[in-house]
């Protein structure tokens, strides 16, 4: 039988990258000064399972480089050995490696071992350094097992006729579950496999005590058991392997010279695998079993009463066995389906969100059949109760529908647990104190935006280590504490959810900004600019204002990537700042992606729809606000600023007349922090919108981030209001600055 | 067909030993850690136990402890999934009351006939 054992590759890696998140967050959480013994061994369970897992699945690289920090981890765990900074750091480095040594198997290419070598170095050294002793004396025990080993093997060349086995087990044997039946059956199995091979068993009753006193859960037999074959006693060995330790078993050859060959037992499978910790024990305990031995007598001497192998059993175990015949009736078992997917991404849900789930179809069921029958039989006497079950199933779907969105979602704690590793680590590189303070880590937030939301959220938090805070001796000259504080928030506000990366440095720097901004040509230099549109010049594209392209921030990437991608997921992002008292950048992100509140606006035939986050007003146009640029691209002045007005028309050549934009209706929107203004015929309804995606259905569009269908059927467009601002801006923007 | 109840923190440990023994025939129940497992062999009565070491909550040693307080498993074979490092921690299990033990890593016929062996 063989079992291809891939198949469960994919939960093995999901949990221990699971695992190896644990242990960086308790690793992280160590304080030193008070090692808590739980979190050590949460620490070191997670390499454990790592390793076991690795070793049964076949990724000897990973179970091997996690055997060596397993070995560390559990010296200290057994109080062998005190945890040091140095461990902390090297077990952290670790993490990583594996991390990168598992996706490298996940995505079945041959992983580098370059780190893993190099880190397994530094641990044996940590290693030797308690275990030097032990190892050589592991060295001397294992050159006199192999001494021995070889007299076994040239012992067992010699052509033997069996053996003799005297097995006196403990008393309470059968209180472990280890049945003296089963070892004896295994014995048999093996003699009958041999050719002529047969087995005898004599039972000792000497020490059965009278029948009042017999405690029926105590083995009060001894056996000798005479196996008439050619077999290796490695094999025997291996039988009785379990009981080893508590019970009195010798081993004697029957060998034709009727010789005592083998004195000590337990030696060959040694050979195979030398131990050093077990190994002792059992050598130990075979020598004390080897003294006793007794020269064999030979088999013709054996008396005839002789039982078979089923009956020597203790009482107890009798019951035991007649018991389990009894009990043979099929027992179903409730197998629990594994809670994970073999697929490449899954979710945990609490079971609370399923319960609610499956509530709210049986409550959905109820008003669909009471529909169903009012509908069998209906006049128009029961308008009124058709009314009602139609607001019924109103709410049912709408709670359905909060249900399953719940689902997706998780909450943010997920996106933050990286951020204590990443401060640590980057404090220290950039050799400044800081805090992290993480709060609300329990706000949920849909998968889908969680996985995306997180690298902008990593560069705010380096940005803001980097630039945002001020190293210790600024700080303490300013009068402040030298540690910084960096706080995560994240609340829900309305629909939305709010993620504010907050520091308490200098906060952002308006002259060095504008200065830069100038420098660039990004405003004019006798502009004047409100606090506000100062602070948003460094999300604008080609903005950094650092001088020097340090590791940690400035990687070519910089915040207007980070608003772009917020912007991909429907948010937007701001800051507020305080000269030397730090800054704050607000994201604001939709629960979701699946769902859209959206303006519906009706152009020509067509239906489409505006987010209504990014809707700024809608006005009524009147000529006398339009400038004519260049042929027919027309700007408006809105208050201070000029907007460049678009038809949809042009943009998705859908053919429809244009209609004189004297009085039409124009909805300026907001995106990429530029606005425009659309021309519309008419403003529709305001109605929650699910988003199903073009790419998948058709194809990408540019300025279409989806389709949706509506109540009556028809199919209308969600416009994707920052790829619609690109367009004219690329086109027009040197017309723009002259209308400036 | 016999009944083994499996116990082992490890979600792909659980499955490799679940689907291995359900191939060969057996009734398998999971547990995640020893109180979990207590509970199911309170349940009902397993002629296999199965049982990692390392787990959270309650560990195996501490589970083998407790399960032969139960007068129906005081005779139930009790096999421990070890690894090779934990030398003392076998001798731990069978202190215990544990049967046996089963070395990881373990393939499925190793896994298949161990348990044969002690199922019969």
């Amino acid at each position: 039988m063989s079992i291809d054992l891939s198949q469960f590759h994919q939960v093995f890696f999901e949990e221990s990258f699971e695992g190896l998140d644990i242990m960086e967050s308790s690793l992280l959480a160590l304080d030193l000064n008070e090692v808590d013994a739980e979190t050590i061994n949460s620490i070191f369970r997670a390499a454990h399972s790592i390793k076991g897992g690795a070793g049964t699945f076949g990724f000897m690289q990973v179970s091997g480089f996690t055997h060596v920090v397993e070995t560390l981890l559990d010296e200290i765990r057994s109080g062998d050995r005190d945890i040091e900074q140095e461990h902390v750091d090297l077990f952290l480095i670790c993490v990583d490696c594996l991390r990168g040594l598992l996706s490298d198997l996940q995505a079945h290419a041959e992983p580098d071992m370059a780190q893993a070598d190099e880190l397994k170095v530094k641990f044996e050294a940590i290693l030797a350094g308690t275990e030097a002793g032990v190892e050589s004396s592991a060295d001397s025990n294992s050159d006199s097992t192999a001494e021995a080993a070889t007299d076994a093997v040239l012992a067992s060349d010699s052509h033997s006729k069996g053996w003799k086995i005297e097995f006196i087990p403990c008393e309470d044997v059968l209180c472990t579950g280890n049945e003296p039946y089963r070892m004896f059956r295994e014995l048999q199995d093996l003699a009958e496999a041999e050719p002529d091979g047969s087995m005898k068993v004599i039972p000792h009753l000497e020490k059965l005590p009278d029948f009042s006193e017999m405690h029926p859960e105590m083995c009060y037999l001894s056996w000798t058991i005479f196996v008439y074959a050619d077999i290796e006693l490695s094999d025997m060995e291996e039988i009785f392997e379990w009981v080893v330790d508590d019970c009195d078993i010798r081993y004697e050859r029957l060998s034709e010279s009727n010789q005592l060959s083998a004195e000590q037992p337990g030696i060959a499978d040694e050979v195979a695998g030398i131990n050093t910790d077990s190994s002792a024990e059992e050598t130990t305990a075979v020598v004390k079993a080897a003294p006793d031995a007794i020269p064999a007598s030979t088999p013709e001497v054996i008396p005839e009463v002789i039982l078979e192998p089923a009956a020597p059993i203790a009482n107890a175990a009798d019951a035991n066995a007649a018991e389990k015949i009894t009990e043979k009736a099929p027992t179903k078992a409730a197998a629990k389906t594994p809670a994970k997917a073999a697929e490449n991404t899954s979710i945990r849900v609490s079971i609370d969100k399923i319960d609610g789930l499956i509530n709210m179809v049986g409550e959905l069921v109820i008003t669909q059949s009471m529909l169903g029958q009012l509908g069998q039989e209906f006049d128009m006497d029961r308008v009124q109760r058709l009314q009602e079950g139609l607001g019924q199933l109103e709410q049912n779907t709408r709670e359905l529908q909060e249900s399953v969105m719940k689902i997706r979602m998780l909450p943010i704690s997920f996106a933050f647990s990286r951020f204590p590793r990443l401060v640590r680590d980057l404090s220290k590189q950039l050799d400044k104190e800081v805090d992290l303070i993480m709060i609300g880590e329990n706000t949920e937030l849909d998968k889908t935006v969680m996985e995306k939301i997180g690298d902008p959220l990593v560069h705010l938090v380096r940005n803001s280590l980097d630039h945002g805070l001020e190293n210790a001796e600024e700080r303490t000259a300013n009068g402040k504490s030298s540690n910084g504080t960096i706080t995560l928030n994240a609340y829900h506000h309305g629909g939305n959810i709010v993620i504010e990366v907050k520091d308490d440095g200098a906060g952002l720097n308006k002259e060095r900004i504008r200065n830069k901004a100038i420098e660039k040509g990004l405003v004019g230099e006798d502009e004047t600019l409100s606090d506000a549109q100062i602070h948003d010049l460094i999300f604008q594209a080609g903005f950094s204002t650092a001088e020097v392209v340090s590791d940690v921030s400035g990687r070519g990437v910089g915040m207007d990537v980070v608003r772009r991608n917020i912007a991909e997921l429907n948010g937007t992002i701001d800051v507020t700042s305080k000269a030397g008292e730090g800054s704050t950048f607000s994201i604001r992100l939709p629960l979701t992606l699946a769902i859209l509140d959206g303006q519906l606006v009706k152009v020509g035939e067509e239906v489409y729809i505006f987010p209504l986050v990014s809707i700024v007003e809608s006005i009524q146009l009147e000529k006398s606000m339009l400038n004519n640029i260049t042929g027919n691209q027309f700007v408006m002045q809105l208050r201070n600023d000029y907007i460049p007005i678009l038809c949809l028309q042009d943009i998705f050549n859908t053919g429809a007349e244009k209609k004189d934009l004297e009085g039409a209706m124009l909805v300026v929107v907001e995106g990429d922090n530029e606005k425009v203004g659309i021309v519309v015929d008419e403003l529709l309804g305001q109605q929650q919108v699910v988003i199903k995606s073009l790419e998948q259905n058709y194809e990408k569009v540019d300025s279409i981030s989806g389709a949706t269908i509506l109540g009556d059927g028809t199919v209308a467009l969600i416009v994707d209001v920052s790829g619609l601002n690109n367009k004219p801006l690329e086109k027009n923007s040197d017309d723009q600055t002259q209308a400036a | 067909m016999a009944t083994i109840l499996a116990v082992d923190d490890s979600a792909s440990m659980r499955q490799m030993v679940t689907f291995t023994l359900k191939g060969a025939g057996y009734d398998v129940e999971e547990a995640c850690d020893g109180s979990e497992a207590l509970g199911i062999a309170k349940t009902k009565k397993f002629d296999l136990v199965l049982s990692d070491v390392n787990m959270p909550v309650m560990d195996g040693i501490q589970f083998v402890t407790e399960l032969r307080k139960l007068g129906e498993y005081k005779f139930v074979p009790v096999l421990m999934l070890t690894t090779e490092s934990a030398g003392d921690k076998k001798m731990a299990g069978k202190k215990a009351g544990a049967t046996g033990w089963i070395v990881k890593p373990f393939n499925p016929e190793q896994l298949l006939n161990t348990i044969k062996k002690v199922l019969g």
